[in-house]
């Protein structure tokens, strides 16, 4: 094991904002992808169904 | 032989039938990447030892060599599409090439920002000018100006040509950066693992960041494929079937 503590864990030797720096950016960008496709699928879903009820009332 | 049929390899080029069978892997790649990250951080917090000249800022490696690797290999496989799509005027093959894209920026950026937190307690720099580095900015560059090039266009079939043709122009710079470690003096250090030699480096961090690369693969399959899936949805959007689905999503 390499640390007697968690203080000692998030201090990483001194490296922290380095080592946080680059694993918090990394899954938070990774999150925001996600996030962003996940938005994305409801508006295409919600613009397919839009498109198709104007279709429908201009058939009627 | 079913499997050596063409109409068995053809029907996943058909956007209709390869639109279920995208959504059935998304669920098992995106379990593996959540797997093998926690596997990944563990080895490379808990069991890898601390590096007796840098002492702890060389975790940064765990996530910059993957994502180095995947930024390259991810362009590769776009290219690889984007060729395809061109030669065979396959329509999913140019949907799968957009929809590495962003991906691929995303894993860009990653190596590059780590590379700058890594670069600070190693080399007493954030970014240097040198080869290794700029070559994977304008790789940055080459993906921005891809997915540029395609919303610039607003017919589907000569923004997949345009973009198609500038995907396969920038692979040159993939070769460049792979080697630029080698044909000039760079400030950065060559690689640590080849195929041809050992790794230079103690197994349990070898393994760390061999597991992190996984993950990293799983992630980007299974956001390419959910990506993949809404472009279909978007091109095919007047398609019965698309109809159909989104009305039952309701």
């Amino acid at each position: 094991m390499n640390w007697s503590s968690w203080s000692e864990f998030f201090a990483m030797g001194g490296h922290a904002p380095y080592v946080w720096g680059s694993y918090g950016v990394t899954f938070l960008l990774m999150a925001i992808e996600v996030f962003l496709l996940r938005r994305r699928r409801n508006a295409v879903m919600r613009r397919i169904r839009r498109l198709a009820r104007m279709q429908r009332e201009t058939n009627e | 032989m079913r499997l050596f049929s063409k109409d068995f390899w053809f029907q996943f080029a058909s956007p209709k039938t390869f639109y279920p069978f995208a959504g059935k892997l998304i669920p098992w790649f995106a379990g593996v990447a959540a797997v093998l990250t926690l596997v990944g951080l563990y080895i490379g917090f808990f069991v890898a030892p601390v590096d007796y000249q840098q002492g702890n800022s060389y975790r940064v490696m765990f996530i910059h060599v993957p994502a180095a690797w995947m930024s390259m290999f991810i362009y590769v496989v776009m290219c690889a599409y984007a060729a395809l799509g061109l030669v065979l005027n396959t329509r999913l093959s140019d949907m799968m090439a957009a929809a590495l894209a962003p991906t691929g920026a995303m894993f860009t950026f990653v190596a590059l920002w780590t590379g700058a937190l890594w670069g600070r307690p190693t080399w007493g720099t954030y970014w240097v000018w040198d080869a290794r580095l700029t070559s994977e900015l304008i790789l940055l560059f080459l993906y921005l100006g891809y997915m540029a090039l395609r919303s610039a266009i607003d017919d589907p079939r000569r923004a997949s040509r345009a973009s198609g043709l500038l995907a396969l122009v920038g692979v040159i710079n993939v070769p460049i950066i792979y080697f630029s470690v080698k044909w000039w003096n760079t400030l950065h250090q060559g690689a640590s693992v080849s195929l041809t030699s050992a790794p230079t480096m103690a197994k349990t961090m070898f393994a760390a960041m061999i597991v992190m690369t996984f993950a990293f693969w799983a992630y980007a399959i299974a956001v390419a494929l959910y990506r993949v899936r809404l472009i279909i949805l978007e091109r095919e959007r007047h398609a019965r079937w698309v109809v159909e689905l989104a009305e039952r999503e309701r």
